[in-house]
């Protein structure tokens, strides 16, 4: 497991490639990867800062792979978040996950990206043409996170 | 106990952080919430928004009842928007 929060970019092939080592039983890798947009629910956005809280962020990513992995048969998984400044079509966040099969590779890649977006402590301020203002959480997200809370194991 | 706000709530207060010592009836998240505010503004305002504050307590994710007898660290900010 890797969890990395930084303020450079990433190759996503790299963080492909490092998965799970080389390991010869791998049978399915299921990426995510966010990028910046130009445009949000309000308008347009010229660029965003992410701001963090450092320690807590990484220990509550770590926490939601761990609950990942208790869920789903996974090899390895990776997971990269940046902040500071950020413009448009910037990479933003990345989960890598590789499992024996698909179907555990693709449940814990959404399962980790939902409950990142409801319980991983950061916060983004878009800049405007209006001037810069603070993202609301959208109950949607709240809804997404919620789903995998009656569900079984698969 | 060191007290750290984030994003909208730390410019709302004006700092990412202070240190304080609550009087002894102060127990809970809930309870210190009630306790900052009481020292007037920026805090009872930036209590007061409509917007949800959420806490974590020694940076786990914490609720109003949360004890905070303890603890070294409450951190409080506005509903996270990462990803």
């Amino acid at each position: 497991m890797q969890v990395r929060v930084q303020t450079e970019d990433f190759d996503p092939g790299d963080v492909i490639h490092d998965l799970g080592n080389g390991r010869p039983d791998m049978g399915a890798i299921v990426t995510f990867l966010g990028l910046v947009r130009d445009m949000s629910s309000t308008g347009a956005v010229h660029a965003m800062t992410l701001e963090h809280y450092p320690g807590m962020t990484e220990q509550s990513l770590e926490a939601i792979v761990t609950e990942a992995g208790g869920r789903w048969a996974l090899q390895d998984v990776t997971v990269i978040h940046r902040v500071g400044r950020l413009e448009p079509a910037d990479r933003i966040v990345m989960v890598a996950v590789a499992s024996a099969h698909r179907g555990d590779a693709f449940a814990a890649c959404e399962f980790i990206m939902d409950y990142l977006k409801t319980r991983a402590p950061f916060w983004k301020k878009e800049e405007t043409p209006e001037g810069s203002r603070w993202v609301e959480a959208r109950d949607s997200d709240d809804s997404a996170a919620a789903r995998w809370e009656d569900r079984e194991q698969a | 106990m060191k007290v750290l706000y984030f994003a909208s709530l730390r410019e709302a207060v004006g700092m990412e952080s202070e240190d304080v010592e609550p009087t002894a009836e102060v127990h809970t998240v809930g309870e210190l919430v009630e306790w900052l505010a009481t020292r007037g503004e920026p805090w009872s305002d930036a209590f007061t928004a409509s917007n949800r504050v959420q806490c974590a307590v020694n940076q786990v994710m914490a609720r109003p009842d949360t004890p905070i007898s303890g603890a070294d660290e409450v951190a409080f900010f506005p509903r996270v928007t990462g990803g």
